[in-house]
């Protein structure tokens, strides 16, 4: 049992350090300005170039073949020096990595993990949230190819993405799980009509509506089998609830860390509620921290979770609305009086955190049947 | 990094728990069988977990924070009414000050339980307390000289007369009060002083074995409540296929996922990490911890309903436990008040040393 780091992970934690003093772009946090989106493929080539992204990868397609704990390091890092957290694909990754033939890894895999193909996910429908297997977009086969139609939402950076990973019903007359497939859908092509939507702090880039009507995409581009959707989707969403595949970690350390340094300049100048949310907010980060560390530690002789990411995503929300919330109170008046106020957009944007990549109820309903064993109704 | 149990460690967390389940009271009943308790107490005696922090040939201690955290959460998950915590820390703060130990001496902590209680002359005013270690016939307990700019340990005879003994919240271990007017016994065959680094170091054991009792007792309720929720009957189906009720647990479910992490770390901690790190890791933990603790008991009760009311439940016993073990080096808004001394600036209000 032993949280230091090891040789290798002290090599990286130093070279890291020293590229990241020279390398900090000094974007905002990505949650409450668009200029984070704007210039976040500069970002992910910059951390990919250096050779610091994708390190749990394979090196095949442009990884590096190191345990999911090294990640742990990065965050560390990031945090300390104040720098945007890494970009969160791992998820895709995932799911292309588990259910993908050969061919489409390595046609897909090198540009997603280097940055150079910009990807969006495609699963979220109106009518189909909690319940996504209701979903109706259908993907019909014509000819090598499918033809989409159908209405996403929820999809985030949808109007910078190349691709879509797109979840479709392939055979409208099976049962609602099994009818499902997944496919790499090009972006750039017409019968796709974007429409942004704009999050309650203001933000516009992250949330986007996609229109398909007629879009096509090659057969070669399922990931997959057909009607093997259904299980992607679940490998894919069980990793989108992990705080240590996001690298989340480094964006709530950095938020905690810019509250302490506004309380620490004058604590005189705050009530004692204030900094004891400020307090808190420091336990919450450090738990998810150390959290995290555990959990791919558990990892390390290949264990899957599985329902144990609905804990971690539980956790890593109760932190974010905990950080957005401390936030929110030492900003006081601030937030009051300017709707561009950063702790007031941090706070609006942590909403979202219970509902992003499954509700909060939907991950409750997961733990007490799956986990705790309760029984169903 | 790998933060699993070795071998040897994950070997000693299943002795510790079935120890704590062959021994330890499933009944609030059996807290009143003194002959199981006290094979409970001999077998901790025995097995030479009291031994853990005793001073090995290098000085140090002949086991980590890591392996004392595991037996305080093995027992603590079937609330082991046997001095385990107070023991192990009294021998701690002993080997720190380099006196030989003597059996059956506990640690007195200032009245509000928060650190170890200093002494200047005879004890006059409010009476001092030790935790944990009574019930198994403790004849005194160590406390604090001021000497320079440090401690010397000393000891001051407990009262074993009818008043001595105070029943506290907590039903499975016994708060011992400390004579008043007793006077203090400086231990003669020590040589170092106790430096302010020392007491940091030995709070952050304090601080990483009661979270870990608070983890084990979140544990042990946890699963009794999942048992009762899958059994108890109403409206024709199990209580526990309820929405309501399922996402009561599972929230405390999570709150024990995160206190384990916080808590494996502070163990940790003491004897990795620089005495005022490792403080600072198990502040965060404790905080956590207690928060969690006390949610995830006062769920078991409402789980129980009705019965989870009375005192034959056996959940309260768990919530009792705990209100002590959060009490003892500090709960939650003591943690969070050093923290916003510590990372924040703000003046600190208390005067024991430690600020």
């Amino acid at each position: 049992m032993d949280f230091r780091d090891s040789p290798a992970e002290a090599e990286l934690r130093t070279r890291f350090r020293a590229w990241l003093a020279d390398n900090n772009p000094g974007l905002p946090a990505s949650s409450t300005d668009d200029e984070y989106w704007a210039r976040q493929a500069e970002w992910h080539t910059a951390l990919y170039d250096a050779g610091f992204f994708g390190l749990s990868w394979p090196a095949r397609y442009g990884g590096h073949d190191l345990p999911t704990v090294f990640d742990v390091i990065l965050d560390d890092e990031l945090a300390a020096a104040g720098a945007p957290p890494r970009p969160s694909l791992g998820y895709l990754v995932q799911g292309i990595t588990t259910h993908a033939n050969d061919a489409v890894k390595d046609r897909f895999l090198p540009g997603l993990i280097s940055g150079l193909e910009r990807w969006c996910q495609g699963f979220s429908e109106p009518d189909a949230g909690s319940d996504l297997a209701s979903l109706r977009t259908t993907a019909t086969r014509a000819g090598d190819d499918y033809v989409v139609d159908g209405h996403k939402v929820w999809t985030s950076y949808s109007d910078v993405a190349d691709w879509c990973f797109l979840l479709a019903r392939t055979d409208p007359d099976g049962p609602k799980h099994k009818g499902l497939s997944a496919f790499a859908l090009p972006m750039d092509q017409p019968g796709i009509e974007q429409r942004p939507l704009r999050m309650i702090n203001g933000i516009t880039k992250e949330f986007g509506q996609v229109l398909f009507d007629g879009a096509r995409v090659p057969a070669e581009n399922m990931i997959g089998e057909p009607g093997e959707g259904w299980r992607i989707a679940m490998t894919i969403v069980g990793h989108e609830r992990e705080p240590g595949e996001l690298g989340y970690v480094a964006r709530y350390a950095k938020t905690v860390k810019g509250l302490e340094q506004t309380v620490r300049a004058d604590p005189g100048a705050f009530r004692s509620d204030q900094r004891q949310d400020v307090a808190w907010a420091h336990v919450q980060a450090e738990m998810l921290r150390l959290h995290v560390c555990r959990r791919l530690s558990e990892r390390l002789d290949g264990v899957d979770h599985g329902p144990g990411s609905s804990v971690d995503k539980l956790l890593m929300t109760w932190v974010e609305q905990t950080v957005g919330s401390a936030a929110l109170a030492v900003s006081g008046s601030g937030a009051a009086l300017d709707t561009d106020d950063v702790a007031l957009k941090t706070y609006l944007y942590s909403r979202a955190q219970s509902v992003m990549g499954g509700t909060s109820q939907i991950q409750k309903n997961i733990i007490a049947t799956r986990i705790l064993g309760l029984p169903t109704a | 990094m790998d933060t699993r149990d070795t071998p040897e460690q994950a070997e000693l967390r299943r002795a510790a728990r079935q120890l704590a389940r062959e021994l330890g009271p499933t009944t609030v009943a059996d807290l009143d069988d003194t002959t199981r308790s006290k094979r409970l107490a001999a077998a901790v005696h025995d097995a030479g977990w009291l031994e853990l922090r005793d001073g090995g040939e290098d000085g140090g201690p002949l086991a980590s924070g890591v392996e004392a955290a595991i037996l305080a959460e093995g027992l603590a998950e079937r609330v082991a009414d046997t001095s385990f915590t107070g023991a192990v820390l009294a021998r701690d703060l002993a080997r720190r000050a380099g006196a030989q130990h003597v059996d059956g001496t506990g640690v007195a902590c200032s009245p509000d339980l928060i650190g170890v209680a200093v002494v200047d002359g005879p004890v006059t005013t409010t009476a001092l307390h030790v935790v944990d270690t009574a019930r198994d016939g403790s004849e005194a307990a160590y406390v604090l000289v001021p000497e320079g700019d440090g401690h010397r340990l000393a000891s001051v005879p407990l009262d074993r007369t009818g008043d001595g003994a105070r029943d506290g919240v907590d039903l499975t271990r016994t708060i011992q009060v400390v004579a008043p007017g007793a006077t203090r016994r400086v231990i003669a065959d020590q040589g170092q002083r106790l430096s302010r680094d020392d007491l940091v170091a030995w709070n952050a054991l304090g601080l990483a074995l009661t979270s870990a009792d608070l983890v084990g007792l979140m544990r042990g309720v946890l699963d009794v409540s999942v048992a009762y929720a899958s059994e108890r009957r109403q409206f024709g189906v199990a209580v526990g296929s309820f929405q309501a009720v399922q996402h009561l647990l599972a929230e405390a479910r999570c709150l024990l996922e995160g206190s384990h992490s916080v808590a494996l770390h502070a163990s940790w901690a003491v004897d990795s990490l620089p005495a005022t790190d490792a403080c600072a890791a198990g502040r965060v933990a404790k905080a956590y911890c207690a928060r969690a603790a006390r949610t995830v008991c006062e769920t078991a009760i409402q789980v129980h309903g009705g019965i989870g009311n009375t005192w034959e439940c056996i959940v309260h016993v768990y919530l009792r436990r705990a209100l002590l073990s959060s009490q003892w080096f500090g709960d939650d808004g003591e943690q969070l008040r050093r923290l916003e001394h510590e990372r924040l600036g703000v003046p600190a209000g208390g005067a024991d040393g430690l600020s």
